[in-house]
């Protein structure tokens, strides 16, 4: 399912004296099947359009395709619900969602919402469960005796038992450490290139943007700033770092050492191994020489 | 949703009553509610509201913020007045069609009982809007600080309810954003049949509720850790003063109430 | 280079109530004086136990603990939190006051400071931490990193010689951790403060004096930032990971390019490339 929005303005608490823009003009496109990072400081804006996702939140002006959904600020919106059982999404700290008494009914619950019979409910909880990591037997307990990183699991998990067609991430990394970040990207990584899911992944990790991502967007008090590949956007790192934002290690490493030896290497390096290659040949022709 | 709640907001203004010791404001709220009862004839009541008028224009507040503190109770005084237009049967006929007849007491005692509750009104909305909630607790410390001579815990009253307000926020936050998720998940709070948004506000006030003793718990520690064991032995950061101006107030207060008193009936 | 010892921890081990694994198993170790100490581990290593000991908010069942010479007891832990300041991982849960300068106050009313000293002090700390212009701001106008600074405020009004951040950025975005970090560097250095840092991230640990990692509720190894980076492949066993330029130069060595050693910053390692370049 494809997702876009279309010049899309949204204004908090409109008509009120306590008014205020968060996004202006944001038009993002995202077909089906791609990995999209979005990427910007807090309070750039990009909350605001993870919320369009799944209107949650409706355009003051401009619209938002999801499917051949079309929402927009006049019209009435009816069946929301269908929406969003197509886009789901993984708030920060998704944890503090979940109040079941069983992980399996908390895992349960959305499908549920969504008219899932239970047999077929409780079946995808046992799928979810084991896709995030965690064994079975955790179904039975309480969500409220597990740890930290479990808990935001099973809340992960709670999602995709929905099987949306389009998952979208908010920091859903944020807090662990660093073996639960590397398994949670991982595991989000795969079911994207195993069944083609369509995810969005809104980050302050310009790691994970490069690593992960086919398209970036780059947002900055409430509009896009930059869009492209990875390779188009960290291609000139120099307009980010003015923003203050982060480039990836690699990116900056591979700028620090240009700079020393006055040279250019012939591509934007994203990864360790790359940049490695490039620095191995160039110190090497230097002892040839 | 719930940021649209404008009403008893503090509004900060450079004013004379904005600048007043809570504790001066706070007796004068409780004196005005005692000597609004002494008032019944149109002399004494025109006292109160010339008195009520004076204050609002000391306070600076912008009348509207005034006026929107009254339109929530503003069909209890409509009620109050009709009431009495219909049961009270004393003084002249003024008005009859058929069963349905006005007296001039009746009139009398519904205008003046409206009055009177406009100004209670009037008077609270003048404190809280030109009072931030914490200066209140701070001044209704001071006021119930004899009281810790019978052991009644007037401090950690006091914490309590600054540590509330502290928090009102941040629980509407995150209430907000729990509700976000959850209508992500397939619930519906704002349509439905009845029955179904009841059952909508579980998955709602768990979470809440987990995720506040857990603060609770957490605000604990980091009290402890930063040394707080209780009352005794504190000192206090914020200093309430007493000035000139809130003697002369509740002066002019005293002599409005000697006024009351000379002219009712 | 002998430094003052400040804690010693002694064979400390420790069992939650409702748990039937220790938390912490048989630890020892010194802190210096004035320096800055990380204490890495993944999640449920017992490194955040360990915070919570260091502050008399629970007691080992085995083991003693001393700080600045005096054992840490249910006499004495009134005492010690004086010496001690904590910064705690969450920014909200630890705002006490409902304005920046209430909050700061807080901890300054609970010990009886006088009133004079108290404006002085808050001030100070504030204008330390460069939050001295949100003086009046409720704690909901303020991002993550500007609430920990105020935390941090707070610690240092109460001049103890020794602040704990106990996981104090893992909540906030790379701007807020930057903020924080820097503003405690600063303070180590005018007021010569004891840092000691519970974390997972490996940025505020390659700014430490000093390494240990936890395991298991162990201590695992001990030592300078060079040395645990060193450990590599086993960090990532550990739960852990390790810092971009130990990485690539790693990766380099593979490939045939003989640095001296892992550098732990960017700037050194372009630096070795350079003389590798021209050296020959």
């Amino acid at each position: 399912m494809d997702i876009s929005l279309q010049e899309v303005e949204y204004r908090y608490q409109a008509n009120t004296p306590f008014e205020r823009l968060a996004i202006k003009d944001v038009s993002i496109d995202i077909p089906s099947g791609i990995f999209l990072a979005i990427i910007g400081h807090t309070g750039s804006g990009k909350s605001t359009v993870l919320q369009h996702l799944n209107a949650l939140l409706k355009p003051t002006t401009g619209k938002v395709m999801i499917g051949d959904r079309e929402v927009n600020a006049e019209k009435k919106q009816k069946n929301l619900k269908a929406i969003r059982q197509r886009v789901g999404i993984v708030f920060q700290f998704p944890e503090h969602q979940l109040f079941d008494e069983t992980v399996e009914k908390d895992i349960c619950f959305g499908p549920m919402n969504f008219g899932v019979h239970e047999e077929e409910a409780k079946k995808r909880a046992r799928i979810a469960i084991k896709q995030v990591g965690l064994s079975e037997e955790i179904l039975s307990k309480s969500p409220f005796e597990l740890s930290g990183g479990q808990m935001r699991r099973v809340a992960i998990a709670g999602v995709l038992a929905m099987e949306p067609d389009v998952i979208v991430l908010d920091e859903p990394t944020a807090g662990l450490d660093p073996r639960g970040r590397r398994e949670i990207m991982d595991m989000f990584h795969s079911l994207h290139l195993e069944r083609k899911l369509s995810t969005v992944l809104v980050t302050h990790s310009m790691e994970d943007a490069s690593k992960y991502a086919d398209q970036i967007v780059i947002m900055q008090n409430g509009q896009v700033y930059k869009k492209g590949t990875p390779n188009e956007i960290f291609s000139s790192p120099e307009g980010l770092l003015e923003l203050g934002l982060d480039v990836p290690e690699v990116v900056r490493f591979q700028q620090k050492v240009e700079e020393k030896f006055q040279t250019k290497f012939s591509q934007t390096c994203l990864t360790v191994e790359k940049l490695t290659e490039e620095i191995a040949s160039m110190v090497k022709r230097g002892e040839q020489e | 949703m719930m940021e649209k709640m404008i009403f008893g907001r503090y509004v900060p203004a450079h004013s004379v009553i904005h600048r007043m010791d809570p504790r001066s404001k706070l007796l004068m709220i409780f004196l005005f509610v005692c000597i609004v009862f002494i008032a019944n004839n149109s002399w004494t009541y025109g006292l109160l509201v010339i008195y009520t008028f004076a204050m609002i224009a000391l306070s600076k507040v912008p009348f509207r913020f005034i006026i929107s503190g009254l339109k929530p109770v503003l069909w209890l005084i409509l009620f109050t007045l009709v009431l009495h237009l219909f049961l009270t049967k004393e003084g002249e006929l003024l008005f009859q069609v058929g069963w349905f007849s006005i007296y001039e007491e009746g009139l009398r005692q519904g205008i003046f009982i409206s009055v009177r509750f406009f100004l209670l009104i009037l008077m609270t909305s003048i404190l809280t809007l030109t009072t931030t909630p914490i200066e209140i607790t701070d001044g209704m410390e001071s006021l119930l600080h004899p009281l810790n001579k019978i052991k009644f815990p007037v401090h950690e009253l006091a914490l309590m309810m600054s540590i509330s307000l502290r928090f009102i926020p941040t629980l509407m936050q995150e209430t907000d954003k729990i509700m976000k998720a959850q209508t992500a998940r397939g619930v519906e709070f704002s349509s439905g049949p009845i029955k179904e948004r009841v059952k909508a506000i579980i998955p709602l006030l768990i979470p809440l509720f987990v995720n506040s003793f857990k603060r609770a718990e957490e605000l604990a520690t980091a009290m402890e850790a930063r040394g707080y064991r209780g009352g005794e032995g504190r000192t206090k950061y914020r200093q309430l003063s007493w000035g000139l101006k809130d003697t002369t107030l509740l002066i002019f207060l005293v002599i409005l109430s000697v006024l009351l008193v000379l002219f009712r009936t | 280079m002998s430094k003052k010892q400040l804690v010693q921890l002694e064979n400390v081990s420790f069992q939650y109530d409702s748990e039937d694994r220790f938390a912490l198993k048989n630890v020892s170790f010194d802190i210096y004086e004035g320096e800055w100490l990380a204490i890495v581990g993944h999640n449920g290593s017992g490194k955040s136990t360990l915070a919570k000991l260091l502050n008399g908010l629970q007691f080992p069942q085995e083991g003693s603990i001393t700080v600045n010479g005096m054992t840490l007891n249910e006499e004495t832990v009134w005492e010690t939190r004086r010496l001690i300041g904590m910064v705690f991982q969450n920014p909200d849960n630890q705002f006490v006051g409902t304005t920046v300068q209430d909050d700061v106050a807080f901890g300054l009313e609970n010990n009886g400071i006088p009133r004079e000293e108290m404006l002085e002090r808050v001030n100070y700390s504030l204008e330390k931490v460069k939050m001295a212009q949100f003086l009046d701001q409720e704690p909901h106008q303020l991002s993550g990193g500007q609430k920990q600074r105020v935390a941090i405020a707070g610690v240092i009004a109460l001049r103890p010689s020794i602040i704990i951040l106990d996981e104090s950025t893992s909540m906030l975005d790379p701007r807020g951790r930057e903020e924080v970090l820097e503003t405690v560097k600063e303070l180590k250095d005018i007021h010569k403060m004891t840092v000691i840092s519970i974390t997972h991230d490996l940025e505020e640990a390659v700014r430490a004096d000093r390494i240990l990692v936890m395991n298991k509720g162990e201590l695992y190894r001990e030592g300078s930032p060079e040395e645990i980076f060193q450990m590599e492949e086993e960090l990532v066993q550990l739960g852990l990971d390790i810092p971009f330029p130990v990485k690539l130069s790693k990766t380099l060595k593979e490939q045939g390019v003989f640095l001296s050693k892992h550098f732990l910053s960017e700037e050194e390692l372009v630096a070795e490339l350079w003389t590798f370049h021209y050296k020959k």
